[in-house]
């Protein structure tokens, strides 16, 4: 996984709340390849491109100033709905790598820490600000910094975020989780043999073909 | 009972709070493939085949006939019944009459049982917790994690009761109860909890219509939704097919009578319904909050304050093409579908088939059960022969409009009655509306064209 560090970019405000994963990807893109070069295209799609293919100009992504930003200051409970993880993946393949909002989806969330995209959930009205402030100043770069856990402003406006201390210590090293949990290897034996002794019904029977 | 399964499932205490989570039943279905793909790569291998379970049913066709639309979901579904064979896993494939939706069949198979951890890559999961078991969905890295390691890392979710007491009203039904519990909550009132629905009015209920509340739990933004085990849970799953047996079944019925939460446990949200005070109910906006009353009006954005939901209230009737101010009865379809992890169920298709009989379908209907044996049921009780000379369509188990990743959706601008849990943007097909309800209500909704209130129709 690409490590999270700190990250200047070009802030994207989306102001509408319960923004959902079918929204960011429609599921017909679902079977498409993530490596694949136009992945990316497929970013809120229905939104972005009218039935001719072209980008409609009013759809905030569409805007000059925004292009290329790299950081989505979003509303309540964006990413809520499907599971579908590559909700993440196509948002980082445009190059997103941090969204900030007053609560996301909670499978959204975790999807986000395992693809180093990361999460960050501030109060409603500081994220509101936040909005505020970019449109005021469309193009606006925000800073995301992980290790002190804050959020700033070109202006020097700082706001400090609560993090997982879990999941940051995962971001920052750019650690692969499986080869973590590997390591407790021992545990899930031991685990595993108490959970037989204790929970034999568990395992079903063989299912016949 | 959140915390009693909980604690028994504990593998490690690790960093901030985490914790090593067992699993005890993995389910998967086309969306897996990328997992498989990754393991495959990684040159691991799934670590409890026998606690693996996969279907196929998200891109299946459900039209008599060939069940794959075109060559790249025949590669893709092939591919799901290669991986499962390579890793030792049960497939319940195409061809096999236990096909079906992965929440359908886990119950019907006798896989979810009440005190189990289970988790699929599916937001749906919660479905399962209608057991008293703990379910929740994931995404694909934690799809592969649990391949690999029959585990998860997760941080303990806050706990809320909603307990529904009294009975419901004739024409009101489980679908009606979720809608009107997320109308009251929020999309995003059960972010980071766990709920557990209690109440007698929770109790009175048949495990499909217990399914179908907690199948909904993510639409109220909560990944999981349980309902304490009772005797109703207890003869819904003896004799199933891979519950336990014989000396296993008892162990397992002693555990299981210990799970209801002590009467003195505490929860961090309490919510509380009167059942009597539940109409049957549909959505007009692209929420599932977006619930009304079939007796009520289309809302009107001027009537809200707060302007961030005033504007996605703007927008949602844009999408919608409705007015304010509509009476929500008068509002006409297009389309009918009848299925989903919600309501595909037999008890489903019986409350559907009781509206059709003697009636006629006035615009195109879909009955979809969830699994091929489901349907085989239904058939036998001559299900599908009410629906067939009502007009109805009878077609073959899987997801199909719920999502449309099969190519089966409705058209741009359509107007849809659906028993599914979502109506976002764009959900059943681009520009598709749809408008969320009980499978009797959808089928009022076939007979007449316009949404309508079931009790009108009664005789
Ligand atoms: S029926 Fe719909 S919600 Fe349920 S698993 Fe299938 S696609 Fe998902």
């Amino acid at each position: 996984m690409r490590a999270f560090t700190r990250l200047t970019g070009v802030a994207v405000p989306i102001d509408l709340p319960n923004v959902d994963t079918d929204r960011i990807i429609p599921a017909r893109f679902l079977r498409r390849d993530r490596d694949e070069p136009e992945y990316a295209s497929f970013l809120f799609h229905d939104v972005r491109f009218s039935a001719d293919g072209l980008e409609k100009a009013d759809f905030i992504l569409n805007q000059r100033r925004y292009r290329g930003a790299r950081i989505v200051v979003a509303a309540e409970n964006f990413g809520c709905g499907s599971s579908r993880e590559a909700a993440v993946w196509v948002l980082a393949a445009y190059g997103f790598r941090a969204v900030i909002a007053p609560s996301l989806g909670d499978i959204f969330h975790q999807n986000c820490f395992k693809n180093g995209v990361l999460p960050v959930i501030l109060p409603a009205d500081v994220v509101a600000g936040l909005r505020a402030h970019i449109h005021a100043q469309p193009g606006a770069a925000l800073t995301v910094d992980l290790q002190p856990q804050t959020v700033s402003t070109a202006g020097g406006a700082s706001h400090r975020f609560e993090v997982d201390p879990f999941r940051k210590e995962m971001l920052l090293a750019g650690r692969d989780e499986i080869g973590l949990t590997l390591g407790f290897e021992t545990k899930i034996r031991e685990f595993e043999a108490r959970h037989a002794r204790e929970m034999a019904w568990v395992v079903p029977p063989r299912a016949s073909a | 009972m959140f915390e009693k399964i909980w604690t028994r499932h504990v593998v490690a205490e690790g960093p901030g709070g985490h914790v090593l989570l067992y699993v005890d039943r993995h389910l998967l279905h086309e969306g897996a493939t990328a997992a498989f793909t990754r393991l495959a790569r990684s040159g691991r291998r799934v670590r409890r085949p026998d606690l693996s379970f996969a279907t196929a049913d998200h891109y299946v066709r459900t039209a008599p006939g060939s069940p794959v639309p075109d060559d790249e979901i025949r590669i893709m579904v092939e591919g799901l019944g290669r991986h499962t064979v390579l890793q030792g896993i049960t497939y319940f494939g195409v061809g096999d009459p236990r096909r079906g939706i992965v929440h359908v069949i886990g119950p019907e198979q006798g896989l979810t049982v009440p005190g189990i951890t289970l988790v699929c890559g599916d937001s749906h999961t919660a479905t399962h917790g209608a057991f008293g078991a703990l379910a929740f969905g994931i995404g694909s890295s934690e799809v592969e994690h649990v391949m690999v390691t029959q585990t998860l890392w997760q941080k303990r979710p806050r706990t809320m009761r909603i307990t529904v007491d009294g009975r419901l009203a004739p024409g009101v039904d489980a679908k009606d109860v979720i809608l009107a519990i997320i109308a009251k909550i929020g999309a995003g009132g059960g972010v980071g909890h766990a709920i557990e629905y209690a109440g007698s009015g929770i109790r009175a209920m048949s495990m499909d219509e217990r399914m179908t509340v907690c199948n909904m739990s993510i639409e109220g933004g909560a990944r999981a939704g349980m309902i304490a085990p009772d005797d109703t849970t207890f003869a819904y799953v003896e004799g199933r097919p891979l519950a336990p047996r014989g000396a296993a079944w008892r162990q397992a019925l002693a555990f299981w009578k210990t799970l209801p939460s002590d009467p003195g446990a505490v929860f961090d949200r309490e919510v509380a319904l009167a059942a009597g005070e539940i109409a049957p109910t549909v959505t007009w906006g692209t929420s599932p909050q977006d619930a009304l009353p079939i007796t009520a009006r289309v809302p009107d954005p001027a009537d809200v304050g707060e302007t961030g939901r005033r504007e996605s209230m703007v927008r949602a009737l844009a999408y919608m093409g409705l007015r304010p101010g509509t009476p929500l009865a008068e509002i006409a379809v297009n389309r009918v579908f009848i299925g989903s992890c919600t309501n595909s169920r037999l008890d489903d298709l019986r409350a559907a088939a009781r509206v059709a009989k003697g009636r006629r379908a006035v615009v195109p209907a879909w009955v979809v059960p969830g699994s091929g044996l489901i349907k085989r049921a239904a058939e036998q009780e001559g299900l599908d022969q009410i629906f067939l000379e009502a007009g109805f369509e009878w077609r073959e188990s899987g997801c199909s409009m719920c999502v449309g990743m099969n190519g089966e959706t409705a058209r741009e601008g359509e107007r849809v009655a659906s028993t599914s849990n979502r109506n976002f943007e764009g959900r059943q097909g681009k520009g598709a509306r749809t408008h969320l309800m009980s499978p009797a209500m959808a089928a009022a909704a076939a007979v007449t064209g316009r949404l309508t209130d079931v009790r009108t129709l009664r005789t």
